[in-house]
């Protein structure tokens, strides 16, 4: 995988690639496979993220009862009112709630890049290729771009709340459907690097808090915030704005910033909304950290 | 780490460490075992314990220990399976010292035949895991790797014996780690390795004079891959209780 998408965007200028085919080509380097073979995984996974979405159950609840039901609400609310979002926005928070939720409740979801943070990139692909009516080759293209978005945050910095905070876990996976977003709509390998590190700008500094330690509270929420930030900076990209800041310095400022954090703001579960008086509740109720 | 660590893996939720973390653990020590697991005597340290039940990281290691891989939408359910194979299970919490990893479980189990085996094993982040001890020997073994673990008298030749049949069928050694208990006592090595090791070679291992267990791991052929398994499970008709005993937070009673 690459560690700047500096480096990523000039090799597939160079070589006169995608952004995808870029990563779809170190990816064959490293593993030592075929094209074909690595792409036939990653359409897997994208598949797996279809069928998980598809088999939400909003009759389900998690082990602690602190999650269930939220992303059939918001279906609701979305088919039967205005949402002051609008549909589309309405859907891609829907999608973003269900998987978050479907998660806590121990169903079958794919980590991207982590089981946290696992509605973002989901929300925004399946509601761009259901409303867009995007064919499917091309979603998988976009599954490459926030692979090797992903790819590089991870070998600079890092895409675990425990060691970064939840900008680390959702910045990430929200700069991932950034980067695919704009690459959707046909930007180029710069456009894409800038989606990503606007997103990643936009949640700089937020801490990874988990009531009694659960990827519950506040973790499936901040699913529908990943995914919508991603679309709003794809629109901005995409409108010709511009990160003033390279994308891999944004990223090292993310890892800096990760760094600094304190413990107590990286899932220990006793900081943030976990230290909150009802949240501590919560814990003991739970039998406490 | 490659794209598949990124976008990925296909895993029931809701921990890539607490959940999926625990399945591999549970599917490392079922395949160390060979056999099926009969008895599971299981020591949550750490975050394991102050979490684990909110993270399903029980049902995810009893699934592991019955051969369900992570992406199993079977995992919520295995507290039931455990029963229905005749599985016996119980958890409790252990402190297991601060220099261990807080993810880390210690597991007595008992096989059909009664075989038994101790094993340490940690859930390092991200689903990957390291198996710390067994049967008190401090080693590390990633199980990213198809693994070895002779048991053996400290004499002379044991090491060829084994390198040498594993040369016979191809395998190539990717590392190599050997201990001893003392000058001519018990001695053990571990071997990771690029190929498989055929079944037919591990058996003529430990018909060996002098080699006292021989153990082998290899997650490939523990159904570590993507499956084509639907999600549609039948919910259990009776759910069993959690076999928890102890306090939470307290010394064990080991």
């Amino acid at each position: 995988m690459y560690d700047s998408l500096e480096k990523l965007a000039a090799e597939a200028e160079k070589k006169n690639l995608m952004f995808w085919q870029a990563v779809l080509e170190d990816d064959c380097l490293e593993r030592g496979i075929t094209k074909e073979q690595s792409m036939k995984q990653i359409e897997k996974m994208y598949e797996a993220m279809k069928r998980s979405d598809k088999e939400y159950d909003s009759g389900l609840s998690s082990e602690s009862g602190l999650v269930g039901g939220e992303g059939a609400k918001m279906e609701k609310a979305r088919k039967t009112s205005n949402l002051l979002c609008g549909n589309f926005i309405g859907l891609v928070m829907e999608k973003a709630l269900k998987m978050g939720e479907s998660n806590a409740c121990m169903r079958r979801i794919v980590a991207a890049p982590t089981a946290g943070s696992c509605g973002v990139v989901p929300a925004v692909l399946l509601s761009m290729e259901q409303e867009k009516k995007i064919p499917i080759e091309e979603m998988i293209q976009a599954l490459y771009v926030a692979a090797g978005i992903g790819g590089v945050i991870a070998n600079r910095a890092f895409i675990a709340g425990a060691a970064g905070g939840c900008q680390a876990e959702i910045g990430t996976a929200s700069a991932m459907a950034a980067g695919a977003a704009v690459s959707l709509m046909g930007g180029d390998a710069y456009a894409i690097s800038h989606g990503a590190a606007l997103a990643l700008k936009n949640l700089m500094g937020l801490v990874c808090d988990p009531v009694a330690g659960l990827v519950e509270i506040p973790c499936v929420k901040r699913n529908s915030l990943g995914a919508v930030n991603a679309l709003v900076c794809a629109d901005e990209v995409l409108a010709g704005i511009r990160s003033r800041i390279p994308p891999d310095e944004v990223i090292d400022a993310m890892r800096a910033v990760g760094k600094s954090m304190p413990e107590n703001l990286k899932e220990t579960g006793t900081g943030g909304i976990a230290a909150t008086p009802k949240g501590i509740e919560i814990s003991e109720k739970l039998g406490g950290l | 780490m490659n794209i598949l660590d990124v976008i990925g893996p296909v895993m029931v939720g809701p921990s890539s460490s607490h959940t999926a973390g625990a399945v591999r653990i549970g599917l490392a020590a079922q395949k160390l075992m060979g056999e099926p697991v009969k008895e599971a005597l299981l020591y949550f340290h750490g975050s394991f314990w102050a979490t684990g039940k909110g993270h399903g990281t029980d049902r995810a290691l009893v699934a592991g220990l019955l051969g369900l891989a992570v992406d199993d939408p079977k995992i919520p359910h295995s507290f039931l399976l455990a029963k229905e194979q005749g599985m016996e299970f119980a958890i409790e919490g252990i402190d297991l010292g601060d220099e261990v990893h807080p993810n880390t479980v210690k597991m007595k189990l008992r096989g059909e035949s009664g075989r038994e085996l101790e094993i340490v094993a940690s859930s390092i982040g991200g689903g990957r895991i390291q198996i710390d001890e067994i049967d008190g020997l401090a080693i590390n073994i990633s199980g990213d790797y198809p693994t070895l673990i002779v048991h053996n008298l400290d004499q002379p030749g044991h090491v060829t014996e084994v390198t040498s049949t594993l040369a016979h069928k191809s395998v190539n050694i990717a590392t190599m780690q050997l201990y001893r208990s003392g000058r001519g006592k018990d001695a053990v090595m571990v071997i990771e390795c690029d190929q498989e090791i055929p079944t037919d070679s591990i058996r003529w291992l430990e018909h060996l004079e002098g080699i006292r267990k021989v153990t082998y791991l290899s997650m490939e052929s523990a159904g570590e891959r993507l499956s084509d398994r639907t999600d549609k499970v039948e919910p259990p008709l009776e759910d069993v209780p959690n076999r928890y005993i102890g306090k939470r937070g307290g010394q064990s009673l080991v």
